[in-house]
């Protein structure tokens, strides 16, 4: 089952919920992933500890012009979307920064002149949080969290390839495994690209008016625009008004939870330290969530 | 000589435009004969890479020199790898600037003199790649 | 004319509150034009009081399209896309291509794949902005439709439109409220603004989030100033911000405390000074005069 936890507004209480939901999950058998894919500022691993077992770069496949084999026809930069190529004569001046790596200039050079190359822009980590790593190489233990982080680096513009990179890593779980993807906030590409596929969509809200105006956008993406199965969880409640739980009973979206709004869970956020562990309860809270997701989804 | 100069509209008393890669007319023009036509920028239109869309169109156009106001860092590196000279004017119509080029009154750019605009990569780098596909620069 | 932009990296730090109270102190001492450049989840609006004047529609970059009565079904637009757009739906009767928009990047690779002109590429209609008259000053705003690329252009249009607004009216200040991240819209935001204000709060997050921020900024040579929000939340990471912000030369331009008359200001749709907290009213005073000299110097 993939879970995606997202939200319109930024600073909900994504990432608290994400490794809320994965540390409460890991203390069973069913083996649990916790994907952080808010790559241009992602947090999850301050909250479970990983260790890093293995780094790669990812990037974008930018083209290489061989200038021997350039005839100077300039196909190339016709056929860029992006107008990352200009070419002058047999000069060719290629803009990495622009380039979505389509392919089309390196597939359509009469010449064959154009070769591509992978340009990094990020990079994922992969290992684990919590408990043992079995030897069949999945954590049959009590704990163990796969832990996945995908970060763009610092002045790249596309957080999509990079968050395509994240999920890949994912694709070996065995069927039965919890995937729980930590998302950007917001309603564009990247949050699109983390809902993607996934069984169920956890919108994490406060009950303020910014909360809810940013909510509805969330809902529109995710329910009408992406089929997605949607439900709610109101954190911070009883900081701002009703108005976000009548909107919610009105559009007939379960409110899975409230996390109240409370000074002691804000400081041990502040630490680093997982709502699971916060306070109590939240452990038995999140894995209740879980069961009625798991049959709400069949999964 | 074959001058080009960014344009708010066509013809030679439309007012000069000064922002290089978003400037909707090019209006190229013979400076011995007068003679003029003028044609619009795709880069205007463009989602990124406005001012490298607008660059490549001048290149095209073969003219012998831009005149124009803010060029960015992308759009001057296109122009400078064809060796276009830039010459800056400002205020006025096209036939202002030319004639303020004839006279020899406007000074040329030797770098970018526009800041690096858009949300795409701007000003991080400029791929003067010279055929090999990466930064020259970051 | 000025510009400040008011930034984070993490999330709901605060932002919006600040960006509208430093607007109500600039209106005092001069015309102000603000533009919310969060077009993804645009929240100034709420408490400013727009009045809309103009209605304008964003277009960026294209999106593929099959005309079906064309389409030959040969698959070659299917191997040439990269990014999963191209669907093959099958029913019993029949097979169809599709081109899922959320998907599509406009690459037109299916455009040239197609050799019987069967796809065509479209303009691609990914959002509105708006030129407003709130309380402050004119507000320049928009609403990216969801599922689009938020490339910073969208950004960079209304913080055209607003510069050129303020120009016109010999305005004094433009102050930008700033997107979360450090993505295309941030730099879009940020560049050639004279002060860039960092709202950061004492917690793991906040400060891991702070110095990438920071690091866009470093890039973009945009001066910057740090205010710790709900300072007195974590006293130990509050002084971890200020120990790091003098490890990297940036002042810190403000302690704001945690109050609840913040979110309640919020909730009725007011800013934090028109609620007449004085603890609250002085904070983000503080954070005013230190721009101010900021602009000044």
């Amino acid at each position: 089952m993939i879970i995606t936890v997202a939200s319109g507004k930024g600073g909900t209480g994504k990432t608290t919920v994400a490794t809320a939901l994965a540390l409460a999950a890991a203390a069973r058998a069913r083996p649990v992933y916790l994907l952080d894919c808010d790559v241009e500022e992602p947090n999850a691993h301050l909250f479970v500890n990983p260790a890093i077992e293995s780094e790669r770069a990812v990037g974008i496949l930018t083209p290489v012009v061989d200038a021997e084999k350039c005839d100077g026809c300039r196909h190339c930069a016709e056929v860029c979307s992006f107008n990352a190529i200009a070419a002058y004569g047999r000069t060719v001046l290629v803009f990495n920064e622009l380039c979505h790596g389509c392919g089309n200039c390196s597939n359509l050079c009469p010449t064959g002149a154009i070769r591509e190359e992978l340009r990094p822009t990020g990079s994922v980590e992969r290992g684990w949080a919590g408990g043992v790593k079995a030897a069949d190489g999945w954590a049959g233990g009590t704990g163990a969290i796969h832990f996945i982080r995908g970060t763009l680096n610092v002045g790249e513009a596309m957080a999509v390839p990079v968050i395509r990179e994240v999920k890949k890593e994912a694709r070996d779980a065995p069927r039965g495994a919890l995937v729980i993807i930590d998302a950007p906030p917001g309603t564009s590409c990247p949050t699109v690209e983390c809902l993607k596929g996934a069984d169920y969509a956890l919108l994490v809200t406060e009950p303020t008016p910014f909360g809810l105006h940013d909510l509805k956008l969330a809902v529109e993406v995710a329910r009408d625009q992406l089929g997605r199965r949607v439900g709610v969880i109101i954190n911070r409640d009883g900081l701002g008004d009703g108005r976000t739980e009548d909107y919610c009973r009105g559009e007939g979206i379960p409110v899975l939870m409230k996390i109240p709004h409370d000074r002691r869970i804000a400081v041990a956020y502040s630490d680093g330290i997982p709502l699971t562990e916060a306070l109590d309860g939240y452990t038995e809270k999140f894995r209740a969530l879980l069961e009625r997701l798991a049959t709400e989804v069949g999964r | 000589m074959i001058i080009a100069v960014s344009a708010l509209d066509g013809g030679l008393e439309a007012p000069f435009h000064r922002s290089f890669g978003r400037s909707p007319v090019f209006v190229v023009i013979d400076t011995e004969t007068m003679n003029h036509r003028s044609l619009a920028n795709p880069g205007a239109a463009a989602g990124g890479g406005a001012g490298i869309r607008a660059a490549q169109t001048i290149l095209d156009e073969k003219v012998e020199a831009l005149i124009s106001g803010d060029v960015g860092p992308n759009a001057y590196a296109v122009l400078q790898a064809a060796h276009l000279p830039v010459y800056i004017f400002s205020g006025g119509t096209v036939r202002q600037a030319v004639e303020a080029f004839r006279s020899g009154r406007l000074s040329r750019a030797d770098q970018a003199t526009g800041p690096a605009r858009g949300g795409i990569g701007g000003g991080m780098g400029t791929g003067v790649g010279r055929g090999r596909g990466r930064r020259g620069r970051s | 004319m000025k510009q400040i932009v008011v930034l984070s990296g993490k999330g709901g730090t605060g932002k919006t509150t600040l960006a509208a109270a430093l607007a109500q102190l600039a209106s005092k001492e001069g015309r102000v034009a603000l533009v919310d450049a969060d077009v993804d989840a645009a929240n100034l609006e709420l408490i400013v009081s727009p009045v809309k004047l103009e209605q304008h529609q964003f277009t960026s970059g294209r999106v593929a399209e099959i005309d079906e009565v064309r389409c030959r079904l040969c698959g070659r637009c299917e191997g040439r896309c990269r990014f999963g757009a191209l669907v093959r739906l099958v029913d019993e009767r029949r097979v169809l291509y599709r081109i899922e928009p959320t998907d599509c990047e406009g690459c037109s690779a299916c455009f040239h794949a197609c050799v019987h002109g069967a796809i065509r590429m479209k303009d691609r209609l990914a959002g509105e902005w708006f030129k407003s008259q709130s309380r402050f000053g004119q507000l320049f705003h928009a609403r990216l439709y969801p599922a689009q690329e938020n490339s910073g252009k969208l950004v960079t249009l209304i913080r055209q439109a607003a510069r050129q607004a303020a120009a016109e009216a010999e305005g004094e200040y433009i102050i930008i409220d700033g997107p979360p991240g450090v993505g295309c819209p941030v730099m879009a935001a940020s560049t050639g603004v004279d002060v860039a204000v960092m709202v950061t709060e004492p917690t793991v997050s906040g400060i891991h989030d702070l110095q990438r921020v920071l690091d866009v900024a470093g890039h973009f040579s945009v001066p910057a100033v740090v205010v710790i929000n709900k300072h007195d939340l974590n006293p130990v990471r509050t002084e971890e911000i200020k120990r790091l912000c003098a490890s990297r030369d940036i002042e810190v331009a403000g302690l704001i405390p945690y109050d609840e008359a913040v979110p309640r200001a919020m909730t009725r749709g007011l800013t934090v000074l028109d609620d007449g907290n004085e603890r609250l009213s002085s904070a983000v005073a503080e954070v005013w005069t230190a721009c101010r000299r900021r602009l000044e110097g």
